[in-house]
């Protein structure tokens, strides 16, 4: 083809003019693309060329609806603009068309405009652009002046972007003139002085541009750079109000942070650095002024000036930390929290002066805080969130190793002495230290160096401190030992258990060989410090050990946070004095972090023998008769025999029979330590409810056969008056994610799918369940539906509604108000997603709704609005009907007593 | 725009003030505000709507068309009118 020469083109040339038919276009604009890659001979038909493909722009289709062959207006746009972009040799017919079509008053012509001039500067040079620089200047002037539209704005800035890119790449010889130079001129010329009136409408515009202009290359950094920095600087001085002030020093940021782009380049000639004192002093006034904002656009200046390299000096960094301590402690909330952030991040920078100075300081200040809230109590409001900030900071400013490794000790020593004083508050203070703990092992988690020094400083501290509170109170009742108090222990779990989750194999295998030990054989030889009075037996009997019994809970952080293959020692054993604690203690946190250690341990096991096979008929395991002991029995066969173990001792329990008889069974059953508080039933109970779902769920996440057997059990038991309702929640245990025991996060053994496989399983049984119930248990099948419901992925759910529909229907009529809560909930969600399926019910959903809105309780009322408000998610037709009974029954709750319901009611009102 | 409520007595008056003396769209902005508290607040409640004194050329026009239920009324039973309406009010994300 390349043969025929500058003939071919006029004959394509021919052919072409006058296309109509998208497809042919799109082939046609491929060709052209090919004649101009390829260096096929245009000769004298260049401009011919431009004409037949630039008649087409700007692109203006809209295909047909149906269109079979699914073209779409942007293909034609991008394809045309490969084109029109693609030589240089179009630029004197291009670059005319192009100021014309960005004067048009079609935003779609403007924006393809701007588009294909950026295209074409990667292409163009100097030569091309010269005599149309003026004219593109002045109508991206204009635009990024007067338009409204952000989308116009941003391409108009990256059009001036690639304008400046491009003069910037020419090569330019000696006598002739510098494009870049007049072309920046005129920029600066005509934005620099708006950028004196911070008040004023354009001084944002005008800085855009002129950032826009400098982000192009290093020249065109230094040239503008040069001659708008000391203004700023001077303007930062001339204007005294704080809100002008931001609005300069925020647009100084803004060249600041073309900095890190540009300036490492040629170091001894930069603006900036000729500027640093004044700089600096600008930067450092921000952050001593009184308004918020400007202290948090200082902040976010001093973050970026640490980040250059040799900029601050070591004097300066001095001041900067002085100033950030005064900011974090003593300044607004909001700055605070921007001065923590920024010591964060400016922290691994320069590891010395922050680890030499602010974390001395802090620590000073935890110190003095605490004598200070000892001393006056009426002001120790001011000196508690003082601590609070101070315990922050130490977290936030552990970005680095060693500094981490003087901030840890400060914590620590710190919880040690709040543990010591007798001050009422110690337990809030106590969960402060933890979460800070908390968010330092987060931080420790990427770095495997850091990871292992915090585990092995942290977690021994802890249990120590743990073991030797217990100790104290095995002869006295649980009185006055922040420690040992729920919230404390639950606090202190996160901690150890983001300590363990990141540990490698062979380090968590050394850590485990302590602390099993430990709760096992009472081997306290590891702690730190670790005289102590008595012997350490969390799992042994007697109620002076009730207090060590509490420390399962840390057992449990460590143990199900580990890594998968790790060898866990005497594993078996741990496993049956965890299910008889569980089974036995009437405490029920207690009995709770026993049943979730135990349920983790199970998850992890290796599979038992009954895993192989999808059971399908009775369970084997349960169909009685004892095992045989075997001596080194394999793992598998193991898990298989503490499961058995397990559901012997909750059998009992579930014999069916009149009241009486149960609860004498139970009784019989249950450990002579219990008899004592006469509470027997209940502790059986609570192992019951405590037990099953955090075993079956261990199970379900694996598919264990024997799931399916104790979900069958569940089941049976939301029919019972006495524990039905606990079982339902419970049905929510088994599809939420639990944040501390089974989930990936700590290695647990997640199959994917398990809530719709749950679902599949069981739902027909609940539905069964339900139509089977009496009426005053039918509410515990319909919470126990609901949250499954709840927790399953919305394509799922939409499969399912028509048979679901109408029990949900029904449950609206259930009197009890969890369940209408836990329906509406339900409902909602599905009204937006099948409004189709919806439709159908469309009369029992109004009648329903309204009615609900008078319920007498709150929450019940905001979710009836809100699914009133979602009724209008369905087909207008099948509305109409209703409107005006709708809006005359909404007008009472626009008068309710609370305010949140007021809300939902005028929302849901102005839809209808 | 500047709300003045009294819960006890049960009325709510709403002042606004047009960009310029000379809006044209001042009736219409009126009467988008009287339609959201209409459609906002319980039955219980007198609504005033007027424009704050001073700043419009036909305040007193506008100020007694909006005081006017029937006038109202009739403004709403007007399709397109009513459609201009919601599109003012309808929320912006």
């Amino acid at each position: 083809l390349k043969g025929l020469g500058a003939d071919f083109t006029f004959g394509f040339i021919q052919v072409m003019d006058g296309e109509k038919d998208p497809r042919n276009l799109l082939v046609a604009f491929q060709i052209v693309r090919d004649l101009i890659a390829k260096n096929y001979a245009l000769g004298p038909f260049v401009e011919e060329l431009f004409e037949v493909t630039s008649c087409y722009f700007p692109v203006d289709f809209t295909p047909p609806p149906n269109d079979p062959h699914g073209i779409q207006r942007e293909d034609l746009i991008l394809s045309l603009r490969a084109i029109l972009a693609s030589t240089p040799l179009f630029a004197e017919f291009l670059l005319p068309l192009l100021i014309e079509k960005l004067d048009s008053d079609l935003q779609s012509a403007k924006l393809d405009s701007l588009q294909t001039l950026t295209a074409c500067c990667a292409v163009y040079g100097q030569k091309e652009l010269q005599e149309f620089l003026p004219s593109l200047w002045s109508s991206l002037r204009r635009e990024v002046f007067q338009t409204a539209s952000e989308k116009i704005e941003t391409e108009c800035l990256a059009a001036l972007h690639a304008l400046s890119a491009c003069l910037s790449r020419s090569v330019v010889s000696s006598d002739a003139e510098d494009l870049l130079d007049s072309f920046l001129g005129n920029i600066l010329q005509d934005c620099r002085h708006h950028l004196c009136e911070p008040d004023m409408k354009l001084v944002w515009p005008s800085a855009k541009l002129l950032q826009a202009a400098a982000s192009a290359s290093l020249r065109t950094y230094h040239c503008i750079t040069h001659s708008v920095l000391p203004l700023l600087l001077e303007q930062y001085t001339k204007h005294p109000q704080s809100s002008q002030r931001r609005t300069i020093l925020e647009m100084l940021l803004g060249f600041l942070e073309l900095q890190q782009k540009w300036g490492h380049v040629e170091e001894d000639e930069s603006t900036l650095l000729s500027l640093q004192a004044p700089v600096c002093s600008v930067v450092f006034s921000a952050l001593t002024d009184a308004s918020v904002q400007l202290q948090l656009v200082g902040i976010k200046a001093l973050t970026l000036l640490g980040s250059l390299k040799g900029f601050l000096s070591s004097s300066d960094l001095e001041l900067v930390v002085d100033h950030l301590i005064r900011l974090t402690l003593h300044e607004d909330s909001q700055s605070s929290e921007a001065a923590m952030a920024a010591a964060g991040s400016l922290a691994p920078i320069y590891p010395k002066v922050f680890s030499g100075h602010m974390v001395p300081r802090l620590a000073e200040e935890l110190q003095s805080g605490r004598a200070e809230k000892a001393r006056d109590e009426e002001s120790s409001h001011d000196l508690c969130s003082l601590q609070q900030r101070c315990l922050q900071a130490l977290a936030a400013v552990s970005t680095h190793t060693s500094i981490m490794r003087e901030t840890v000790p400060v914590l620590l020593r710190h919880l040690q002495k709040v543990q010591k004083g007798s001050e009422a508050g110690n337990t809030q203070d106590m969960i402060s230290v933890c979460q800070s703990l908390h968010r330092v092992a987060l931080l420790c988690q990427q770095d495997a160096e850091s990871c292992w020094y915090f585990h092995q400083t942290v977690v021994p501290c802890l249990l120590a401190m743990a073991v030797q509170a217990a100790m104290q109170e095995s002869t006295h009742l649980l009185l006055g030992k922040a420690l040992l108090e729920e919230e404390v222990l639950t606090a202190m779990i996160p901690v150890i258990s983001a300590a363990t989750t990141h540990l490698s194999p062979e380090l968590a295998a050394q850590s485990v060989s302590h602390v099993v030990p430990l709760f096992l054989d009472g081997e306290v030889s590891f702690l730190p410090q670790n005289n102590f009075p008595c012997s350490f037996q969390p799992f042994g009997d007697g109620e002076c050990l009730e207090a060590q019994r509490r420390l399962v809970a840390l057992l449990m952080a460590f143990v199900c946070s580990l890594p998968r293959n790790v060898a866990i020692p005497q594993q078996e054993w741990l496993l049956r004095e965890l299910l008889e604690l569980s089974c036995s203690c009437n405490c029920p946190f207690t009995a709770t972090t026993a049943a979730k250690c135990f349920a983790g341990l199970v998850n992890k096991h290796p599979a038992g023998k009954g895993a192989e096979l999808d059971a399908i008929g009775p369970c084997p395991l349960l169909a009685g008769g004892t095992t045989h002991p075997v001596p080194s029995v394999p793992p598998g066969q193991q898990l298989d025999e503490i499961l058995q173990l397990a559901v012997n001792s909750m059998e009992p329990s579930l014999v069916e029979g009149p009241r009486r008889m149960q609860a004498l069974t139970l009784l019989l059953w249950v450990r002579p330590a219990l008899d004592v508080w006469v509470r027997g039933a209940e502790a059986a109970s609570l192992a019951l409810i405590v037990l099953p779902p955090q075993v079956t769920k261990a199970l379900l996440l694996r598919y264990h056969p024997l799931s399916s057997c104790l979900t069958d059990k569940l089941l049976g038991l939301l029919g019972d008056t006495e524990l039905g309702p606990a079982v339902a929640d419970g049905f929510s245990l088994l599809m939420a994610e639990s944040p501390d025991v089974l989930h990936k996060g700590c290695h647990a053994d997640v199959r994917i799918m398990f809530r719709q496989r749950f679902f599949t399983d069981n739902v027909p049984k609940l539905v069964q369940g339900f139509h089977e119930a009496g009426p005053d248990v039918k509410a515990n099948y319909l919470k126990g539906l609901s949250h499954v419901l709840n927790h399953l992925p919305k394509p799922v759910l939409v499969t399912e509604l028509p048979t679901l529909l109408s029990l949900l229907l029904e449950a609206l009529s259930c009197s009890d108000h969890v369940v209408q809560l836990s329906t509406l909930t339900c409902l909602q969600p599905l009204l937006l997603e099948a409004p189709q399926i919806m439709s159908l019910h469309v009369d029992t959903l109004v009648t329903k709704f309204l009615s609900l809105t008078s319920s007498p309780t709150m929450a019940v009322r905001i979710a009836a609005l809100r699914c009133a408000h979602a009724l209008t998610c369905l087909p207008t037709p099948v509305l109409l009907p209703y409107k005006a009974r709708v809006i005359r029954a909404l007008a009472k709750p626009l008068d309710d007593k609370k305010r949140l319901v007021r809300k939902e009611a005028v929302a849901a009102r102005g839809e209808w | 725009v500047s709300p003045q409520v009294n819960d006890a007595e049960s009325t709510v008056s709403v002042e606004f003030t047009p960009t310029i003396p000379h809006c044209s769209m001042a009736t219409l902005i009126g009467l988008s505000i009287k339609v959201k508290l209409l459609r906002s607040l319980p039955d219980r409640f007198k609504l005033d709507v007027h424009i704050t004194p001073g700043t419009h050329a036909s305040e007193h026009a506008v100020n007694k068309q909006l005081a006017d239920k029937e006038r109202v009324a009739a403004a709403l039973e007007n399709s397109h009118l009513l459609e201009v309406v919601n599109q003012c009010l309808s929320a912006r994300s």
